[in-house]
């Protein structure tokens, strides 16, 4: 085992895939940047983010492209290469972008093996940068999937942590259905142990991050390092928490979050997307509604406030659910009677 | 070179204005002091002034994320735009957007952009005063030559073209779109083409020179107000520094961006015409200089220490206030 970062999770994770599989390609903007430079010097730059620094080193132009700013025709043309046999991840590079480009995902990728009778897979991977917390402003700090969540047809993956980034890349890769990857950019440098070998982290199956039995707290994305900072002061205060990462949402690890409220009579969902018709809000009603009798409060969710994310650092964090929120929702639910 | 002493001086005003500006925002970056990313317009400046000088309030421009030079040259508020950068209360913006969203709706500027593209077909829609209330107008977008690959920024050019909209689309040649070179990126190669394709007069030009732009633009402006359509201004000009504040820049030469510094400054090409034709003295341009810096100077200690956005605010102006 070595200790790598989160970027280097998810770079390690196509280049394994890559070589194992020579149907599965790269397409993007900017993914080995300058190279199509006359006066190119030093190493590609693999993004803004450096998300797919190396890979054009490794594999060459024929599988890591490189695009013009044309999303519609990036997305199009994955979809209709996905639809044609080959594997490609295509690179959205924030995920509020994907305004641009949504025919080709929802409308079309998402729909084909539904609406041509199962003919042939779709095995895409859109890899899409989510999240607020770095000071990006309204249109590159949005977690919108919760939006991508809705689509019948479409996977949504949302790692928190290094080791899941990589395994879960590598199932979303071999899997044969449309598959949202969505990549957290305030977790870009969180390291973690990650084996240097492949291995899968199935979808739709989550992780107990830590057994408790007062209440559930499920936690998406970057909420679940938020919530682990709380552990020890909601101990101080006599709350055994079971914290769970989904880790996929789509498909959803319903049971898992059914046993432990069964247990604890308390669900308490941190979540990163807009409040209405958020994808906590979904959690809780199937909560309510297959779980009932095992509730002694309410659920809740808690979400940032309906609007967008501001640029002025005080307001974008007041923005996201903090560890103080997060305790205090704790223990009104601990309390409730 | 017809044009007026005042109007040279309200040109030379505009370009170095965003220099200083820019120039200063560097220094402040790398102080830390800015709380986002910024995207430096230095070596454009003669792109935006020489657009803008043919436009007045009531004409409209739809900027980019490398904005601040749109906002300055189209006479945004200096002290509100800093300020908005800084992220404060009293920001153009309220602190919300920043600075790759600043708008000052009252001059026409109808906001930098961070969807890049998104731009050309708003500057199309708000050309449609012209049609619906007859009104004389002239929209501009300032699109990048990346941006010009988005099918938003074609749609937009077609339906203007179909419409006969006042619209100016200025491309802005840069060379680059982020680390990818336009060689690389842009099939054809000839940006202004594609806008003929849409039956629109295009111009294709040395946009580190003011006057080039600028005559393109009066031209294109008169056809615009009498009703007679669209047309596309390409310009060329590099920018100074990376894409962003930060970026290392590999994709190019030392000597590439010594070359352009040393040949292609659009204030040094602005100051050697009209100082070569009598038209301005060297010392009258100077005196504008020391304004300007300490203009800048004082708008950017100021927005540093005016207050951050109140927290109660986080939630206020995603809808009309009182609607919801
Ligand atoms: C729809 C969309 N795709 C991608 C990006 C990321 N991005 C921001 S700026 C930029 C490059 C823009 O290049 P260009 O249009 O030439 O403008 P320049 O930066 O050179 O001024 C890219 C790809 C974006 N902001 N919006
Ligand atoms: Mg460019």
């Amino acid at each position: 085992m070595t200790v790598k970062t989160y970027r280097e999770a998810i770079i390690e994770a196509m280049i394994l895939e890559m070589k194992r599989d020579e149907k599965v390609f790269v397409i993007g903007e900017d993914i080995s940047g300058g190279r199509g430079c006359e006066d190119f010097e030093g190493e590609a730059a693999g993004g803004p983010m450096g998300l797919t620094q190396g890979l054009w080193d490794e594999f060459g132009a024929k599988r890591v492209i490189d695009t013009p700013i044309s999303e519609t025709a990036i997305m199009g043309a994955a979809a209709g290469a996905a639809l044609s046999g080959l594997r490609p991840i295509a690179e959205l590079m924030f995920s509020d972008f994907f305004g641009v480009c949504f025919d080709q995902i929802y409308n079309q990728a998402a729909k084909f093996r539904f609406m041509y009778g199962d003919q042939g897979a779709t095995p895409l991977v859109i890899r899409t940068m989510i999240g607020a917390g770095i000071g990006c402003g309204p249109q590159h700090s949005q977690s919108p999937y919760s939006i991508f969540a809705n689509i019948p047809g479409l996977k949504v993956v949302t790692p928190s942590n290094p080791y899941d980034a990589k395994g879960l890349l590598i199932s979303s890769i071999r899997d044969n259905d449309p598959v949202i990857f969505c990549e957290h950019k305030a977790l870009l440098g969180m390291d973690g142990e990650v084996p240097d070998e492949s291995y899968e982290v199935p979808l739709g199956k989550g992780k107990i991050l830590k057994e408790g039995n007062d209440i559930s707290i499920v936690a998406i994305g970057q909420m679940v390092g938020v919530v682990q900072n709380c552990i020890k002061s909601l101990e101080e205060k006599g709350i055994s928490a079971e914290i769970i990462d989904p880790r996929s949402l789509s498909p959803f690890d319903d049971e898992m979050v059914y046993d432990s409220v069964e247990k604890t009579g308390r669900l308490l969902v941190l979540d990163e997307s807009n409040p209405v018709c958020s994808f906590g809000s979904w959690i809780t009603s199937m909560v309510s509604e297959e779980v009932f009798s095992s509730l002694k409060a309410p659920t809740k969710v808690l979400t940032p406030p309906h609007c967008p994310v501001p640029a002025a650092p005080n307001l974008e964090a007041a923005y996201l659910p903090d560890v103080e929120t997060i305790i205090s929702a704790s223990e009104n639910l601990k309390n409730y009677s | 070179m017809q044009l007026s002493k005042d109007k040279l001086i309200d040109a030379y005003t505009r370009m170095k204005k965003i220099r200083v500006f820019e120039e200063t925002m560097r220094d402040e970056f790398a102080k830390g002091t800015v709380p986002a990313f910024i995207h430096l317009y230095i070596g454009q400046e003669a792109i935006a002034s020489g657009i803008c000088v043919e436009l007045n309030d009531n004409d409209t421009i739809a900027s980019t994320h490398r904005g601040h030079g749109h906002c300055l040259a189209k006479n945004s508020n200096l002290e509100r735009m800093t300020m908005e950068i800084f992220c404060r209360a009293d920001g153009l913006c309220e602190g919300k957007g920043g600075s790759m969203h600043i708008a000052d709706l009252s001059v026409g500027m109808l906001g930098a952009n961070a969807i890049v593209g998104a731009n050309a077909p708003i500057a199309v829609g708000a050309a449609l005063r012209q049609r619906v209330m007859g009104e004389n107008l002239v929209s501009a977008a300032f699109i990048g030559d990346g941006a010009s690959n988005q099918g938003a920024v074609f749609e937009a050019m077609n339906l203007a073209s179909v419409l006969k909209l006042p619209v100016l689309f200025v491309f802005e040649n840069n060379g680059y779109a982020e680390f990818t070179g336009v060689d690389y990126h842009c099939g054809g190669g000839d940006i202004a083409g594609r806008a003929e394709g849409f039956g629109m007069p295009s111009y294709k030009l040395d946009g580190s020179d003011f006057f080039a732009v600028q005559e393109a633009a009066a031209e294109a402006v008169e056809r615009a107000r009498k009703g007679e359509g669209p047309s596309a201004i390409e310009c060329y000009a590099k920018r100074w520094y990376g894409h962003f504040e930060g970026d290392p820049q590999h994709y190019r030469t030392k000597e590439e961006l010594e070359t352009i510094r040393k040949d292609n400054d659009p204030l040094i090409i602005f100051r050697q015409k009209v100082e070569e034709a009598g038209l301005v003295e060297s010392s009258e341009l100077d005196i504008i200089d020391d304004d300007l810096t300490s203009k800048v100077f004082n708008a950017v200690e100021k927005a540093k220490n005016s207050p951050l956005p109140n927290v109660e605010e986080l939630t206020t102006n995603v809808y009309e206030k009182g609607s919801y």
